[in-house]
This record gives structure tokens, sequence and C-alpha cells, in this order.
């Protein structure tokens, strides 16, 4: 593996709610190397995609530092690229200009330079003959692609995915999956994938940090040593099942210590 | 559709049958309400005197100018409102005042300011106009959904980019809405100032009626400023069915 991409050490969020301080993150670090790909795992309140905002620079942190090849980040930018997990084409726009628009504020390039690149990222995410739509005539599924091909076209270095495949249903998933797989091993960029699908973070990951919740903790840190490319048997294989029982095993245990704490 | 369009004309014929029944059948006296016949001889005279399209004009020129320019500063101080609390915090205390002071009563004192010139009808218009849309135009504005801003935010643009490229793109719909809502009732504004201080225009021309007792100029002209304001809000339909294609197949998927 390459370089640190990002490094994160011991970062907090608090933020106030009802006069009461409430930990968000707590201490969490991490790193992420050149063209790895990474995913943040864990139940919903885990904060894992509040640590993907502050990586985006819409949030700001409380504590603890966080570095993006090596310079703290602050404010969004065009080194990072972001896939919401829904609603977020501009939906005025033909899926080509939601591409295009990404293209704005990159210099020396044509309009008709910006045109050929919205149709080129358009093909590599499999909608060839769809640029010409509006979102609001493309099922969920291609919204995404078209929301992936526009944090793609600027190749940014670091990609941040925050649970772009929830809203889908399971066979769309699937093919999602595959596809973000043939892109980013054509586009070469690190990735940020924040899920709260098993499966989905093994079947996709380098490797696997594991969150628990309240406060947001990294609870485990999981290398997937499995083969590339993967397809859907691997799914079935001793390997996978081991690290899906490790990680299955990690989330019960972290729940019912919960639970007691509650108790407490 | 058809059915829709059937039931819309039976309703207009419901009404103009009920309307001839009583006028035709002496139930009502002419001097207070004119039969429909009448409406349409008075509407013949006033086009013959060569003063129908003339009124109809003036009425149309002031509106517009009103309009246009209480639009022309709503846009951008809704906009700014909407995205900057500075902004909020100068222009909501005071417009949230002045939008309740009835624009009406501002009347006399506008006759006293610019007499009974076009500027005093701009004015009314303008304070009946614009505290209403300054206020739908922030609304409009601050509903547009969060996650596309912060989208703005990571294609790399300022704040000011985002507003101008996806905040008020966003919001145009609703803003083209507004227009049209408030473009209904800055008719009303109008009408009440022609009709309170004016020589020439559609509320000029329903007070003439009334000194002279000539019912059927006050119905025709009622009538007129109703087919003009449906008029209207049948372009500004247009309009939007013309300018958010999306929009409609958003309506559509729903």
């Amino acid at each position: 593996m390459g370089e640190v991409m990002l490094q994160a050490d011991n970062v907090m969020k608090t933020f106030v709610s009802n006069k009461k301080e409430i930990t968000a993150l707590d201490q969490v670090s991490l790193t992420i190397q050149q063209e790895e790909f990474i995913s943040l795992l864990g139940p919903s309140g885990c904060g894992k995609s509040t640590f993907l905002r502050l990586v985006a620079g819409l949030d700001t942190k409380t504590g603890g530092s966080l570095k993006l090849n090596g310079v703290e980040i602050n404010g969004a930018g065009r080194d990072r690229g972001v896939v919401f997990q829904q609603y977020s084409l501009l939906p005025w726009m033909h899926a080509w200009e939601n591409v295009a628009f990404a293209l704005k504020k990159t210099p020396g390039l044509s309009a008709s330079q910006k045109k050929e690149m919205a149709y080129h990222f358009l093909e590599l995410v499999g909608l060839k003959g769809f640029e010409k739509h509006y979102p609001a005539q493309m099922s969920g599924g291609m919204q995404q692609r078209v929301a992936i091909a526009r944090a793609l076209v600027y190749r940014p270095k670091l990609l941040l995915m925050d649970e772009p495949f929830g809203a889908l249903d399971a066979q769309t998933r699937r093919d999602m999956q595959d596809l973000l797989m043939k892109v980013w091993t054509e586009e070469k960029c690190s990735v940020l994938f924040v899920t709260h699908d098993v499966d989905e973070a093994i079947y996709l990951s380098d490797r696997v940090y594991v969150m628990s919740a309240h406060p947001g903790r990294i609870t485990k840190e999981i290398t997937i040593g499995m083969h590339r490319p993967r397809d859907w048997n691997d799914m079935l294989s001793e390997q996978f099942l081991y690290y899906k029982r490790e990680i299955v095993s990690e989330l019960v245990k972290q729940k019912s210590l919960q639970r007691e704490a509650a108790q407490a | 559709m058809k059915k829709y369009t059937l039931i819309s004309v039976a309703s207009i014929l419901v009404v103009l049958a009920a309307w001839s029944i009583v006028t035709y059948g002496g139930i009502i006296d002419p001097l207070f309400l004119p039969t429909p016949g009448d409406t349409i001889h008075a509407l013949v005279e006033e086009i013959e005197e060569g003063i129908f399209f003339q009124d109809v004009a003036v009425s149309f020129y002031r509106i517009l100018m009103g309009f246009v320019i209480s639009t022309i500063f709503a846009i951008p101080i809704g906009i700014k409102m909407a995205t900057s609390r500075i902004w909020l915090a100068v222009w909501e205390p005071f417009v949230g005042l002045v939008r309740y002071m009835p624009a009406v009563a501002f009347i006399p004192l506008s006759i006293l300011w610019f007499g009974t010139s076009d500027l005093q009808k701009f004015f009314i218009l303008f304070l009946g106009v614009f505290f209403q849309e300054v206020i739908m135009i922030a609304d409009n504005c601050k509903t547009v959904n969060k996650s596309l801003i912060e989208v703005g935010y990571t294609l790399g643009f300022s704040k000011r980019e985002v507003t101008r490229n996806i905040v008020f793109r966003a919001a145009l719909p609703g803003i083209v809405d507004t227009l049209r809502t408030t473009w209904g009732w800055a008719w009303t504004y109008l009408v009440v100032a022609e009709l309170v201080a004016a020589s020439s225009g559609l509320g000029f021309r329903i007070m003439q009626g009334q000194r002279y007792l000539a019912t059927d100029r006050i119905v025709l002209g009622i009538l007129v400023i109703g087919f003009l304001g449906l008029l209207t809000d049948l372009l500004f339909s247009w309009l939007y069915r013309k300018m958010f294609p999306w929009k409609l197949m958003e309506k559509a998927k729903e």
C-alpha cells in the first residue's frame, strides 16, 4: 500500500441537545492509505455518518486531529468527492448536466470538454443512453449512479460514500456494489464507505472499522485479506464467513455491553 | 380530462342560467343587476366610445409596473433573507410589521404624497405586493433541500455560488408560484386604488358606473377584471409548465 491519505487521531465530536452534551464521536482514530477501500461499519447512531461529514468538511470536529495528505481539514473541498444516501441530484438538470455541474469550478475546460467528460463518466457507471434524462425519470439506483459519476468526474483523491445504497432494494444494491468495485478499480482513488450492512462492508473493503454507539467509538479493525476481483460466490467462502463471524460477534458483544450499561 | 372540461363548462353554464333567470324573469330589478344581454351591450358601447381598451391598457400598465417594481426588490431581498442571518435580522421585523398594515389604509396618505398620479398606484401596489412577496420568497428559499446545498459545498462552491446556482434554482418553481398568487392580490389593490382616486382605468370606470347608476357597466368592469385575472393565471401556469418540465415529472411519479 502507498502513503497515508487520511489520518484521524482522537477525533472528538460533541454537540448540545436539550441542554445536555452528547458525545457523537469519542476519540476516533483511523487511517486510510492511498487507493485503499475502507468501510466504517456500525449500528445507526454510532456516529459513522458524523465522521464522514467531518472528513467532507460539512461539520467541524470538537477535538483531535483530522488530516488529509498531512493538512488539517478545514471546510469542504474538491480533493474529496461525496455521495450522499439519496436526493442529492439537482432535479432541474439532465443527468449529464448534473455530472458536468461538478466541473464548473475546473479551470481550463471548454463547455464541450465538460460535456464529453460527463458523457464518459455516465458510460462508466452504465448509464449510456440516459444522459438526457431528468432525475425524476430515473430509478433510485440510476440516480445513485449519476451521483457516483458526479463525485468521480473531477477526480478527487478521496471518495466519501454515506450509505449510498441504503435506500435501494436488495438486487439493485448488489448490482451497485459490483459497479462500484469496477469503477473503483478503474479510477483508483481512496474510498471511505459508511454502511450498516456487514456483507457489504466485507465484500467491498480492504479494511473494515467496526463502530459502537453512545458514544461513537471504533471498537475493532479487520483487514479483509480476500483476493480481488470478488464476486457473489466469494460471499459463501470460508474466509468471508470468518470475517462475518468476527464482525457480527463484535457487534453482538457491543450491544450486550450497552444493555448492561443502560441497566446499571 | 374530457370529463373535467365538461363539468367546468357545465358549472359556468349553471351560473349563467341562474343569472338569466333572475334578471330576464324580472325577479331582480335591472337597477340592481343587469341582464347578461345588457352587460354585453355595455361592452359594445364602451368599445365604441373608445374607452374600453384604453381602460384595460391603463390598468394593466399600472399593475404591471407596480408588480415588476415590487418583484425586482422582493426576489433578491427574499433570497438574502433566507441565506443570511444578518439580512434576516435587518428585514424581518420591518417586513413583519408592514405586512400586517393594510395597504389600502395607506391610500389617503399616498394621495397626499403623490396625488392621483400613476406613482400613487405604484406605491399602493408596492405596499401590498412587496411585503407579502418578500416573506413568501424567503420561505420558498428556506425550504430548499439541505442536502442539495451541501452538494454545492462539496463541489467547492462558495456560499455565493451555492446561493445562485442551487438555492435560487431549486426555489424558482416556488417563487413562480408565489408571483402567481401575489399577482392575483395585486389586482385587488389596483382596483381599490383606482376606485378612490383615478381618472382612468377599470376601477375608475366601475366608480363612474355607480355615479350614473349604470349597473351594467359596473358588472362589466367586475367581469373584465375577472377575465383578465384568469388569463394571466393561465399564462403563469403555462410558463410554469414550460420552465419546469422536471417538476411535472416529479408530481407524476408520486
